[in-house]
This record gives structure tokens, C-alpha cells and sequence, in this order.
């Protein structure tokens, strides 16, 4: 009997009619996995793109910068995530999304000089930036859902880190997703108003999807 | 005694780490054949475990039920190094090898299994101790106040008081005249009835009665005197 004696029925109940278990796949293919839906999702959303306003809107730089910094941001948070979701990990992985996404805000933020730079610039009026807002929620839902699923495979021991950064992944994706349906030019209040729907939904994972995580791994 | 009880044995869990390079200076030779042999054990623990793992992923009961029980004493270290004792080390165990349970198939093999036990066993003994710390204490019921606060036990400083209370009553009667403090000391303190006081003193019971009542009088008014000056 072992020093913990109590525990030996436990350790018998857990071995009786063991089932085999197939191996989760190394972090950063699950992560590759899922940052392949945005593809996926961006096909699926073309017919209705404004490609024509797009292209032209990436003819500006720090744009065309904000939106790579967007999709770098999202792949990044996505690898972050999964591989902090594994025990053992090392936490300094959360790092990994930090320098794109100060290339994604930096660029960003250049969007508040837009009207003194660019005069001749789309402005939005507030039924658009509610569009936006909507679109960034809408679009960053499934994505959320579906890295919270993938992510309760494996057993975070921080799951709130380990959301946060799936709401960030999920938050950079539906940013690179908007692109194509952006009917204007980034502004102080646009700018503003994205980083409410990144913050709703970095927050609303990093607590919602950080209670599935934890019951996910401590059975409750 | 399992293989891991051995190998940990006088191992602090945190301060595991394999010894790959060899160690030599500034060591005597008995302490670094002491810390190599040690250092190859953990080796042989951590790929012994990782095997086990292995085969117990692919559902081999008799490798799992192995592993489970050379795990304990490993996770009652990291356990006790993040803080938890006694029966907490017990319940912590039991925590990590559920979790391990659920979680066996995000360990790779490719990998070292110690660092992904320790992970775990970690972080159980963290939501332990927090949930142990979030459990209200007696002191803060208010019940227990209620129920325990005036057991009949002194206060603190009591005793110091009673005994300065006691010193002056004892001054102010040796100050009394010869009559009166035999009053005092026969009825008052040792208690002994009139005719008893009577007999031992040689005064009559009248006479004893008048020095007791003038004794208490004077008493009364030294002590109050030395209470309006602070002294009791």
C-alpha cells in the first residue's frame, strides 16, 4: 500500500476499463487548424466584399499595415493560447501576440491624424461605426466558440490567460475579416470604437470562456 | 516502496533538474558522485514515467494503475514546495491524479512528462490553499464570540490587577490598630465564627463585633482614598 492509502481505490477506479486516448496534436497545428478558418470565413463572406473600395483603401499604408498586424495578431494569440493551454508550457508564450498587436494598434492609431493627413478621406457616421461594431462581435462569436472548444481539449492551468488570449486571436481575425466590408476610413472615433468590440471581446472570453476552460480541466 | 519513492527520496520537487553536464568543481568527490547518482535517477524517473505514460495513453490499465501510484510522491512534493500540509497534500493528490486523468492526452510523449506532472500538481495546490484561505475563520464568526468570549477565563492583565488590589488591602490592615485587625483577620479572612474569634483572641464577641464595624470603616475609607489617587 502507498503512503497515500486512502487514494488506492481511486487509483484502481481510474485504471479499470482504461480507454486509449488519442494524442492532441502539437500546439501550433491546432493553432494553424483554426487560423485556417479565416480564410474559410473570408470566402464564405466575398460575394459580399467592396473589393473595389478595398483596394483602394490599401493604397494607404499604415491601413494595408493595420490589417497585416491584425492577421499576425490573430495567428500569434492563436499559438499563444494553445500552447499555454498545455501543462508544462511556459507562460512567457502569452508574450508572443504583443509585438504585432503594437504593429496593429500602432498602425491603427495613425487613423486619428487621418483628417489633418488626408482630407479628401471617408469619414464614418455613426450608423457605419455601429456596423462595424456589430460585424466585429458577429464575426468574432464562431471564432471565439470554436478556439474555446479546440482549447478545452487540452488542460490550461491558467484559463483565463489562455481565453484572454483566445479573445484576442479571435478579436484580430474578425479585424483582418472586416476589411474588405470597411466602408471607411479609420478615424479617432472608428479607432475608438474597434478597440470597444477588441476589449468586449478579449473580456468577454477571458471570463466566459475562462469558466469553460476551468470546468473543462477540473471537472466541475 | 515504488521506484519514484526511491528516486525522490531527499528531492525537493522544484530543484529537480537532470544533470546532463558533469559536475566537478569545487565539489568533494563523494558529494558529486552523491549528486550524479541522483541526477541519473531523475533521468531514469523521468523516462520511466514518460513510457509509462505512453503506454498508458494507448490503454494499458496495469502501466496507468503503475504510473498513478509513482506520480503520488512526486505531486506530494510539489505539494508541500508550493505550501500545502498535512491532510491538504492528500486532497491535492487526489486533485492532480483526476486531473491527469482527463488531461492525458494533451502530454507528448516526445516530451518530459515531469514538467507537465508538476504543471498540474501546481496548480491544484494553488486552487487548494485559495479555496482554503476563502473559508471563513471562527475568529470571524460571530457566534463563536458569543460562545466562547467569557468562558470564566481572566482577561488579560487581571491577574496583575488582583494582585495589586490584594497588596494594599494587605498594607491598610497592617496599618489598623492591634484590635481591629485581629477583627479583621479572624472573621474577615480566615472566616471563623464570633465564638471562635472569641476564644483565639481572648476579646469579647461585642468587642470583636465594634473592631470589625470600625476596621471596615476605615478600610473603606483608605482603599477609596487610594483609588481616587489611581493606586487600585
Amino acid at each position: 500500500m502507498s503512503e497515500f492509502g486512502r487514494l488506492d481505490s481511486l487509483v484502481d477506479h481510474l485504471a479499470t476499463d482504461l480507454e486509449p486516448v488519442r494524442r492532441l496534436p502539437a500546439p501550433s497545428l491546432r493553432a494553424l487548424a483554426w487560423f485556417c478558418l479565416l480564410p474559410g470565413l473570408g470566402l464564405l463572406l466575398m460575394p459580399f466584399a467592396d473589393w473595389h473600395a478595398m483596394a483602394e483603401r490599401l493604397h494607404v499604408p499604415d491601413l494595408c499595415v493595420a490589417a497585416v498586424g491584425a492577421v499576425l495578431t490573430a495567428l500569434c494569440a492563436a499559438i499563444a493560447a494553445f500552447q499555454t493551454s498545455v501543462p508544462g508550457r511556459s507562460q512567457v508564450w502569452a508574450l508572443l501576440p504583443l509585438p504585432p498587436l503594437a504593429l496593429w494598434i500602432g498602425a491603427s492609431s495613425l487613423g486619428c491624424l487621418r483628417a489633418w493627413i488626408a482630407p479628401d478621406s471617408n469619414i464614418a457616421d455613426g450608423a457605419e461605426m455601429r456596423g462595424c461594431l456589430y460585424f466585429l462581435l458577429g464575426a468574432s462569436l464562431p471564432l471565439s466558440v470554436l478556439i474555446v472548444l479546440m482549447l478545452r481539449r487540452a488542460a490550461p492551468m491558467r484559463p483565463n490567460l489562455t481565453a484572454a488570449l483566445a479573445g484576442l486571436a479571435a478579436a484580430g481575425a474578425a479585424a483582418a475579416l472586416l476589411v474588405p466590408f470597411h466602408p471607411h476610413d479609420a478615424t479617432a472615433s472608428d479607432l475608438a470604437m474597434h478597440a470597444i468590440a477588441v476589449g468586449l471581446i478579449i473580456g468577454l472570453n477571458g471570463l466566459a470562456g475562462g469558466r469553460l476552460l476551468d470546468r473543462g480541466v477540473s471537472g466541475g | 516502496m515504488s521506484f519514484a519513492s526511491t528516486a525522490f527520496a531527499g528531492f525537493g520537487s522544484d530543484s529537480y533538474r537532470p544533470a546532463t553536464k558533469p559536475l566537478s568543481i569545487g565539489l568533494g568527490a563523494s558529494r558529486v558522485s552523491g549528486l550524479e547518482r541522483h541526477g541519473r535517477s531523475a533521468i531514469v524517473l523521468e523516462e520511466t514515467l514518460s513510457a509509462t505514460m505512453a503506454a498508458a495513453q494507448a490503454g494499458d490499465a496495469e502501466a496507468y494503475r503503475r504510473l498513478l501510484r509513482d506520480c503520488m510522491p512526486v505531486i506530494a512534493a510539489a505539494a508541500r514546495a508550493k505550501g500545502a500540509r498535512g491532510d491538504a497534500v492528500e486532497d491535492v493528490v487526489q486533485e492532480t491524479l483526476l486531473t491527469m486523468h482527463r488531461a492525458r492526452a494533451s502530454y507528448d510523449p516526445a516530451r518530459p512528462f515531469l514538467p507537465w506532472l508538476r504543471a498540474i500538481a501546481q496548480r491544484r495546490t494553488i486552487d487548494l490553499l485559495r479555496c482554503q484561505s476563502r473559508r471563513p475563520k471562527e475568529v470571524d464568526d460571530p457566534i463563536a464570540y458569543e460562545a466562547h468570549a467569557d468562558d470564566g477565563l481572566p482577561e488579560a492583565g487581571q491577574g496583575l490587577m488582583t494582585r495589586e488590589r490584594e497588596a494594599r488591602l494587605a498594607q491598610a490592615i497592617a496599618t489598623l490598630p492591634k484590635g481591629q485587625r485581629q477583627a479583621v483577620e479572624q472573621l474577615g479572612l480566615r472566616e471563623n465564627s464570633l465564638a471562635e474569634a472569641s476564644v483565639l483572641t481572648g476579646r469579647s464577641t461585642g468587642a470583636l463585633k465594634v473592631n470589625l464595624h470600625r476596621a471596615l470603616k476605615t478600610l473603606r475609607a483608605a482603599l477609596a482614598q487610594d483609588r481616587k489617587d489611581g493606586h487600585v
